[in-house]
């Protein structure tokens, strides 16, 4: 049984308690453990790393070394894509200046040692040993789903940081999930579009903006709705969809369910538990393409 | 812009291309501005000058231009650019560097918004170890002086369980340990 260290990261407690909710109802049927960090402080996101490099390097580096008082675990995964490059610069940086880690070792409590490496959240999923048991598990085939996979920017960029396997251009990992689902997995050329991030504060109408370029695409491409993998990116495309649909006039009403809460309706898991009901944009129209 | 000496420019603004290689870990005088960086740019028609500008203004030594462009505060850190530069340049890291030079200079004409953003997310996270959403938007709503900015989303949001009705931060276990790691850094002054 894969047993991970889990970051849930601060959106999971709120904003996209649905990611966490379907990411843990999805781990138990499929026999992942999670061990949650013990401690666990936020990540810096991108405030900490327009502020103080070392900042953005020392709060990541403090949940990675919390990690390694688990026992048993030699990996950790972060479900949001901004926490996840966070970590993986810390390895990063590390890797290519040996003397940053007496630096960051200096700020904390426990020495943050390298023991336990970052592993992209879809990986674990996506991987053919994994991919090979979804398979096996769909009792719900999303069959005739059309399914727009929206990786976002942090999961695949840069590759040389996020050390992910997949392209940074046109990712796979997500459309692999969904294919074995039974679900169509569209072509199309938004997957890792900036959503915007945290433009949606500081400049709406540059959010509003790309969010739209984004919903467009996926419209156009025919999608009956655009999986996410990243919380910001999922509550910019969904709780800010009626801001966009305002501005530019137009009604897509396009959900944006989480990966996971997909591979948990296809596996045959409540929809209730998966959190459904926690979207802004109504996913009816998705429940019914699989009779849930 | 006027008539310019680059031979005598480029020598001039060597001191400064100099320290951004050094903080960003790459050599931006690697850049032959082919403006892949531009062309995949989410935010470059929000800016008053493109990425691969940015990176030549700071050759010919334009860096007032450059600190107090609006461009470095649109940038978004998609990393898009650095993905795509054939020429390795990190110009995400580079933008980075250039806000926290820009902070640094008093540039911040552009900046109201994303220094309050980072600021006020920050102050919960020193604060209590993790980000508290509804103290952080209510801090930036004050400095903004635009108090009702997202307030449309509060009730739905309670409405799904998504934050609670009278929102309360929790200190995580260890939160004197956060605390601490802003405290040095502070003091070291970095």
């Amino acid at each position: 049984m894969p047993k991970y260290a889990l970051y849930p990261g601060c959106s999971l407690e709120g904003g996209a308690i649905e990611y966490s909710m379907s990411t843990e109802a999805v781990a138990h049927a499929l026999g992942i453990e999670f061990v949650e960090v013990p401690g666990w402080n936020c990540c810096g996101a991108s405030a900490a790393h327009m502020t103080d490099h070392l900042l953005s390097l020392a709060l990541p580096a403090r949940v990675l070394a919390k990690a390694e008082s688990i026992p048993g675990v030699t990996e950790m995964v972060a479900p949001c894509a901004a926490c996840h490059i966070r970590f993986a610069a810390v390895e990063y940086e590390v890797g290519k200046h040996q003397d940053l880690l007496g630096e960051i070792n200096s700020l904390l409590e426990a020495p943050y040692t390298g023991k336990v490496k970052i592993r992209p959240f879809l990986d674990i999923f996506s991987n053919p040993e994994m991919l090979a048991l979804i398979k096996s598990k769909v009792v719900k085939p999303l069959t005739g789903l059309k399914v727009a996979c929206y990786y976002g920017c942090l999961f695949v960029k840069p590759p040389k940081v996020v050390s992910f396997f997949d392209d940074p251009e046109n990712p796979m990992s997500m459309d692999n999930i969904m294919s074995a689902l039974g679900a169509e997995p569209l072509p199309w050329p938004y997957k890792t579009e900036c959503c915007g991030a945290s433009t949606a504060l500081t400049q709406e109408d540059v959010c509003t903006k790309l969010c739209n370029d984004i919903l467009r695409i996926a419209k156009d491409s025919g999608a009956d709705c655009i999986a996410a993998a990243c919380p910001m990116c999922q509550q910019n495309l969904d709780m800010r969809q009626v801001s966009v649909e305002k501005q530019y006039g137009l009604k897509y009403r396009m959900p944006i369910p989480f990966f996971t809460q997909l591979i948990g309706l296809a596996i045959g898991l409540d929809a209730g538990k998966l959190g459904f009901k926690k979207l802004f944009v109504d996913p009816v129209q998705v429940l019914q393409k699989v009779g849930a | 812009m006027g008539e310019l000496d680059l031979t005598h420019a480029l020598e001039k603004n060597r001191s400064f291309v100099d320290a951004v290689n050094e903080a960003t870990g790459c050599d931006i005088r690697q850049c032959y501005q082919c403006a892949k960086c531009s062309g995949g740019c989410p935010g470059a028609y929000a800016m008053d000058y493109l990425p691969n500008q940015i990176i030549r203004m700071l050759m010919l030594g334009m860096v007032e231009d450059v600190l107090k462009s609006k461009t470095i505060w649109v940038c978004m850190s998609c990393n898009t650019c650095t993905t795509r530069c054939v020429r390795d340049i990190d110009i995400a890291a580079v933008m980075d560097d250039l806000r926290k030079e820009a902070i640094r200079h008093g540039y911040t004409e552009h900046a109201r918004n994303v220094i309050a953003c980072n600021n006020s997310f920050l102050w919960t996270v020193r604060t209590w170890g993790r980000l508290f959403d509804a103290g952080m938007l209510m801090m930036f709503n004050m400095d903004t002086g635009n108090p009702m900015k997202d307030m449309q989303f509060a009730l739905p949001m309670m409405m799904k369980g998504k934050s609670p009705i009278i929102p309360i931060p929790h200190a995580i276990k260890g939160a004197k340990e956060v605390k601490k790691i802003f405290k040095k850094i502070k003091q070291e002054g970095k």
